[in-house]
């Protein structure tokens, strides 16, 4: 038994190796690309819409919306990352009814490097806000004495978002093997159900969090412009 | 458990090809989408608005010509009830006219065929008066209408007032024209002789005296002298009997209406 998909590398020479949680995400980009350009071939902007475009027009609205309620003045900049980070781990973590499927997002491998993205992201559009003076001055608020404390919390924020993720994936997995072997076929099919509810939760926490940070980054300005 | 650093960067790079990919298959196209249809309505929206205000505009223009024409129609109705009117009076005027010369023709017609009547009664009655009086008188008395007559004639000449004789007489005097005697019928020589002695006398003259016959003198003598003329006719004795006969006709008139009054007094005093 490995506790992550990382550890069963399909091919691998010096540095390089393809792992199953590489392949996994392939997979998952597949299916996430391909459904995209399939579902958005024949869009329309008239009023009688087909049922997936009227879904999807659902999804971006509504990503749009919350967006726009925790913080974010332009929403729609934001939104191919933001919406992204959502899908793709709503979608890495849906899958894990299909038997013998584990998400990429159960490897802290992926959720570090999500997180990492985070990391990244957050001075990036911080500082294309603000510009890049205003952006490290946010560091020294409200007092000079915060700067250590606010590198700590950037880091320890990617840390946590990174472990969150990770440990509530890997955690459901491990769970959902231990009970498959001591207790009836019933009992893991309810833990499967509720560890796709824990993995909309966490999707939806990560991308809430990611939302928070950006909007958080890029606050001061749109505060004095208002 | 530790991090593969590989798989990390691999999982990052990754990932941000999938955003791009979903922002190249999925965000944009849906965004697009929206936009388009958000531009559609507002655009569809507009149009709704500019239509309803040129409909608005339509109505207003249609209203204010249906209220130009209704009072283009009352004008022209008002006009022409006035026309009617107007013709409606010149009408009434013409026929009133019309009337008026048709009453009035009716009357003179009315007038004329009583009068036409009344000669006639007249005629007819004096003819039969003169045939009775002359009638009574031969086989009564014995003697002629027209001796009667001339008698009473020679009479009265003799009564005349002498004021009345001195006109006469300057009347003669002045015309070159001698007396004329008119006469129905031819008088007998005796009464001819008569006649003209009476008036030599009366009037005081020597010159020749005129006679002739005037039918419508009905039964009698007229003496002319210069257009001024004395006469006694059984015409003149009816004028009188007329004369007579309407005041007579009037004053029982009056004591009528005199007493329709009295008795409208009492009856609402």
């Amino acid at each position: 038994m490995h506790l992550t998909s990382d550890e069963v590398v399909v091919w691998h020479y010096g540095f390089l190796k393809l792992n199953l949680t590489i392949l996994t995400t392939w997979a998952l980009m597949i299916v996430l690309v391909g459904g995209s350009a399939l579902m958005t071939r024949k869009l329309s902007d008239g009023i009688h819409i087909s049922r997936w475009q009227s879904f999807l027009e659902i999804l971006v609205t509504f990503f749009l919306q919350q967006f726009e309620e925790v913080g974010l003045r332009d929403p729609a900049r934001y939104l191919p990352y933001l919406a992204t980070l959502f899908l793709f781990i709503a979608m890495a973590n849906l899958c894990t009814v299909i038997p013998g499927y584990e998400p990429p997002t159960g490897s802290l491998s992926t959720t570090a490097a999500l997180a990492l993205s985070v990391f990244v992201a957050v001075p990036l559009y911080g500082i294309s806000e603000q510009g890049f003076v205003k952006y490290l001055q946010s560091y020294l608020k409200p007092t000079v004495l915060m700067l250590p404390f606010n590198i700590i919390s950037d880091f320890s924020r990617t840390l946590a978002l990174a472990v969150r993720l990770f440990g509530n994936m890997m955690s459901g997995a491990m769970i959902l093997a231990i009970l498959l072997t001591i207790s009836p076929l019933v009992f893991p099919v309810l833990m499967s159900i509720l560890g796709l509810l824990t993995g909309m939760v966490q999707a939806y926490i990560f991308c809430i969090l990611a939302t928070v940070y950006i909007a958080a980054a890029t606050r001061t300005r749109s505060e004095e412009t208002v | 458990m530790m991090i593969d650093w590989f798989t990390l960067i691999a999982q990052l790079v990754n990932f941000l090809i999938l955003a791009w990919l979903l922002k190249h298959f999925l965000y944009h196209p849906i965004v697009t989408a929206l936009d388009g249809r958000e531009k559609k309505i507002a655009s569809e929206l507009q149009h709704a608005t500019d239509v309803e205000t040129a409909a608005k505009k339509s109505m207003a223009e249609w209203k204010q010509k249906n209220d130009e024409f209704e009072k283009q129609r009352t004008a022209t109705m008002q006009q022409v009830a006035k026309e009617a009117d107007d013709k409606k009076a010149e009408l009434l005027i013409d026929a009133r006219k019309e009337y008026e010369n048709l009453r009035t023709s009716l009357e003179k017609s009315l007038y004329n065929e009583q009068k036409n009547l009344q000669q006639e009664i007249i005629g007819r009655i004096t003819t039969e008066v003169f045939s009775i009086a002359e009638k009574v008188l031969s086989e009564l008395a014995d003697v002629s209408l027209e001796d009667r007559v001339v008698k009473v004639f020679c009479e009265r000449l003799r009564k005349i007032e002498k004021a009345d004789i001195t006109e006469m007489t300057g009347l003669l005097s002045q015309s070159s024209h001698p007396p004329i005697i008119r006469s129905v019928l031819t008088l007998t020589p005796e009464n001819c002789e008569r006649v003209k002695k009476t008036v030599m006398e009366v009037f005081r003259i020597d010159s020749d005296i005129v006679f002739e016959t005037d039918a419508d003198l009905i039964s009698g003598i007229e003496l002319s002298m210069n257009g001024h003329s004395i006469s006694w006719n059984i015409k003149a004795y009816l004028d009188e009997l007329n004369v007579m006969a309407e005041t007579a006709l009037d004053r029982d008139k009056k004591e009528g209406e005199h007493d329709n009054e009295k008795n409208d007094a009492q009856s609402h005093p």
